[in-house]
């Protein structure tokens, strides 16, 4: 009896390993899925031997030619401006948030429901439908083209009230009898914001600031709307955009890949840095809806 | 249909029961939308009530006020500064000064102008000095819209305070014949911070909001009812102006003759794009889980590096990744290159050439894009369903398949239901995953009557886009589509939390 048990539980162990075994090789062959496109990239960055793509993976011939051919174009601009937009939008962007997020939490009071249910009917429309007049008005305003860079903040940075949903989560698990303790003790509500909610609020401002940061540099729709066609004004996404169409990607497929290592670098330094806010925010966002 | 009691339901077989609650899901589906229209009847009824009882509230403190009162509704803030509340009533007068104003130098203008949106466009007039014709500009259509829009706010705004301005005056009546003292004006700016914070810290976004979502929106809400594009751009070309449902048809086309080209396209889009948003939402939702579970699993090792190497790919900006992979794929790309190399296929395998291949590819990648957002969401919720529930599990002899598809499975949905709704949603709107692999290719030839070079990979919302940077530019139907990409979503969204609570509450009542 003792004896079919041991070997029952022996067979479950190797079962348990077998599965295991299969497990790793999935998950060996699920990372090199997800790493090919980057390790490839890297590579092609670096070939010097033709400008096009070809459909090997090694190169012939390496060099950093690709890299100091960036220097050439209008790529530095690009990256300037991309870089400014991302600092400042995120800046403000956080401020705004923080504001929406934190009132919707905390403050009982009667509009509040119908804006966060207005809020939703506003989201299920197009962005993009703004645009056309957005575009118009901030031209007539001289804010698009050359003067693109302050036009995107401003576009990025008005509506950013709306995305308020995760933050909202967060202020949500603070318990509110911290609060209450301070107002018993005379604080005002700024005060309490201050002095209480934002000390706590530490991981969700590094979150909403990394989100706010990180998105400028992918942004192709609302940059090539407010840039529409001044080279100085665009962003890296928008400049690079144009180094694929048909007509160039033969001559610049090469230093395009070198492009998305220049910009690809610092962002994932970042977001590896801060990996651990990231996460909390977008697990924390999902459950709480 | 027939109900079935609790016991009835649970002497079905299983294959009964799925089948049961499949019917009964959509059968609820009408009633779920009767509900909603029920709703916004219902909704309609009590803000009429709310309107009536507003104006009867009007009348009667106009009634029952004093000389003061009575010469605020005239003269707004009046009243406040008599009694003393100076800050509070000179806002008020400013604002109606202001608007006054405006109106008169400016509103009334852009408001007479509505209706017709520009008389006398760009046309050419003899120019004595020059002894030619030289072209002189009429009315600004653009202007005219945008600033009637604007106008209109502001004679809602308007009416609002002076609202607020004679609800004041009735409070304040209250307040000195109960004897006790009026706020000053100190106390006001204090309560900003304190009782009142929460609209100091509002109206920073609030305000970002109403300018840049809420009025380009109406705008480009009342675009679709006009002939607005790029030979029609109200200035230098041609005026546009008012065509009532004309471009609803086009886009529909109920009646009348002309072309259905764009009905057909319209269709296959759509259809398309909910395909996609199908597949995008749930093949990532189940395969993401499933790298989660594994990642998870007792025994793995290694876990934190398997995670980084995913999460790498939601730091790279998008259009690096996607515009790259979209490259790898292509004829002469690096995938067919090695296949080709391997001996495995004589001829490249057409990614982006074929509909079907390209559909195929697209969702495929869309996979590599998604896994990583679901795994980190699967992770945190994966942890949190309690270890002995597995255990009980266990020792009754559930399967690996039993204990998924009985614990995992459904507690996952239960949390997860309100994000699969958005994740949905999202992907109708997903831009940048199709533009950036195929910007709509391959172009699909049958649509070739419909603006903006429509292809079998192009959503509602690329193809908009295309649209509204097309040479033609036909803004109106960019706001047609729009519409209707609100219309689709919103009856998602109502359809998904009608029919959730309804079933929810049934099993409370059960």
């Amino acid at each position: 009896m003792e004896t079919k048990s041991m070997k029952q539980h022996m067979g479950m162990r190797t079962a348990n390993t077998i599965s295991n075994t299969i497990i790793h090789v999935l998950l060996v062959i699920i990372s090199v899925i997800w790493l090919i496109p980057f390790v490839c990239i890297v590579l092609q960055s670096l070939r010097v031997e033709s400008t096009w793509q070809v459909g090997y993976i090694l190169p012939k011939q390496w060099g950093l030619d690709n890299f100091r051919n960036l220097l050439n174009t209008n790529f530095p601009k690009w990256y300037l401006n991309t870089f400014i937009i991302a600092v400042v939008a995120a800046a403000l962007q956080t401020v705004i948030v923080l504001c929406m997020s934190y009132t919707l939490s905390r403050f009982r009071f009667k509009l509040r429901k119908p804006l966060m249910k207005f809020m939703l009917i506003l989201g299920l429309f197009p962005g993009m439908l703004t645009m056309i007049i957005l575009y118009r008005v901030l031209k007539d305003l001289g804010l698009t083209q050359a003067n693109a860079v302050p036009g995107l903040i401003l576009v990025y940075i008005a509506s950013s009230g709306m995305g308020y949903y995760v933050s909202k989560g967060f202020f949500d698990t603070i318990p509110k009898s911290l609060d209450e303790a301070a107002r018993i003790d005379g604080a005002t509500r700024a005060q309490v914001l201050w002095k209480i909610i934002l000390p706590l609020a530490g991981s969700i401002v590094i979150y909403t600031l990394l989100t706010g940061f990180m998105a400028p540099w992918g942004d192709y729709v609302f940059a090539s709307y407010i840039s529409f066609g001044n080279s100085s004004g665009m962003n890296v996404a928008v400049g690079m955009y144009n180094w694929l169409t048909p007509d160039q990607i033969n001559n610049n497929y090469t230093m395009f890949c070198a492009g998305g290592v220049v910009v690809a670098i610092p962002v994932v330094i970042l977001f590896m840095c801060l990996q651990k806010y990231y996460v909390e925010g977008v697990t924390g966002g999902a459950v709480k809806g | 249909m027939k109900k079935y009691s609790d016991l009835e339901y649970l002497k079905l077989s299983k294959w009964e029961r799925f089948k049961y609650r499949f019917v009964s899901f959509f059968a609820s589906i009408p009633v779920a939308i009767w509900h909603a229209i029920l709703g916004i009847g219902g909704w309609f009824k009590k803000a009429g009530l709310a309107v009536a009882n507003e104006l009867k509230d009007i009348v009667q403190t106009f009634v029952n006020g004093d000389w003061k009162t009575k010469l605020s509704y005239l003269v707004m803030g009046f009243g406040s500064i008599a009694r003393g509340q100076v800050l509070r009533g000179l806002l008020f007068l400013i604002f109606e000064v202001v608007f006054i104003g405006y109106m008169v130098l400016y509103g009334v203008y852009w408001m007479s102008m509505l209706p017709s949106l520009g008389l006398i466009g760009p046309h050419k007039e003899y120019h004595e000095l020059l002894d030619t014709y030289v072209t002189v500009y009429g009315d600004n259509s653009f202007k005219i819209l945008l600033y009637g829009v604007l106008t209109m706010f502001f004679i809602v705004a308007f009416i609002f305070t002076w609202r607020l301005n004679v609800k004041q005056n009735k409070i304040s009546e209250e307040i000195l014949r109960s004897g006790k003292k009026l706020k000053s004006g100190k106390d006001d700016l204090r309560s900003l911070v304190d009782d009142q914070f929460h609209k100091t810290l509002l109206a920073l976004p609030l305000t970002g909001i109403l300018i840049f979502t809420v009025m380009p929106l109406v705008f480009m809400i009342l675009v679709a009812f006009t002939n607005y594009d790029g030979t029609h751009d109200g200035f230098s070309n041609n005026l546009f102006t008012w065509v009532g449902l004309e471009n609803f048809n086009t886009m529909l086309h109920w009646s009348g003759g002309g072309s259905t080209n764009y009905a057909a396209t319209f269709g296959e889009v759509l259809s398309w794009t909910l395909m996609w948003a199908f597949f995008a939402t749930f093949t990532n939702y189940f395969l993401g889980m499933a790298v989660a579970m594994m990642i998870n699993k007792k025994g793995i090792r290694l876990k934190k590096v398997w995670r980084t190497i995913l999460v790498t790919t939601i730091a790279i900006p998008q259009f690096i990744s996607l515009l790259y992979v979209s490259k790898m794929f292509a004829k002469n790309g690096i995938i067919n290159g090695l296949l080709m190399d391997w001996g495995w296929i004589t001829k490249a395998l057409p990614f982006w050439e074929d509909p079907t291949w390209a559909r195929i590819t697209v969702i495929a990648i869309n996979v590599w894009i998604g896994i990583p957002y679901l795994m980190l969401i699967a992770t945190g919720i994966l942890m949190n369903i309690p270890a002995d529930l597995y255990e009980s599990a266990k020792i009754d002899g559930a399967s690996g398949w039993q204990q998924y598809s009985k614990i995992t499975l459904p507690y996952m949905l239960f949390v997860t239901g309100p994000y699969l709704l958005t994740s949905f949603t999202g992907n109708i709107n997903n831009f940048n995953v199709i533009f950036l692999l195929t910007g709509g290719a391959p172009t699909n030839i049958n649509a070739s009557g419909a603006a903006g070079s429509v292809g079998y990979t192009d959503l509602l919302i690329t193809w908009l886009f295309k649209i509204t940077t097309g040479a033609e530019s036909k803004y109106y139907l960019a706001s047609v589509i729009g519409i209707l990409v609100f219309v689709i979503m919103a009856i998602f969204t109502l359809v998904v939390y009608g029919v959730l609570p309804s079933i929810k509450n049934e099993e409370d009542f059960q």
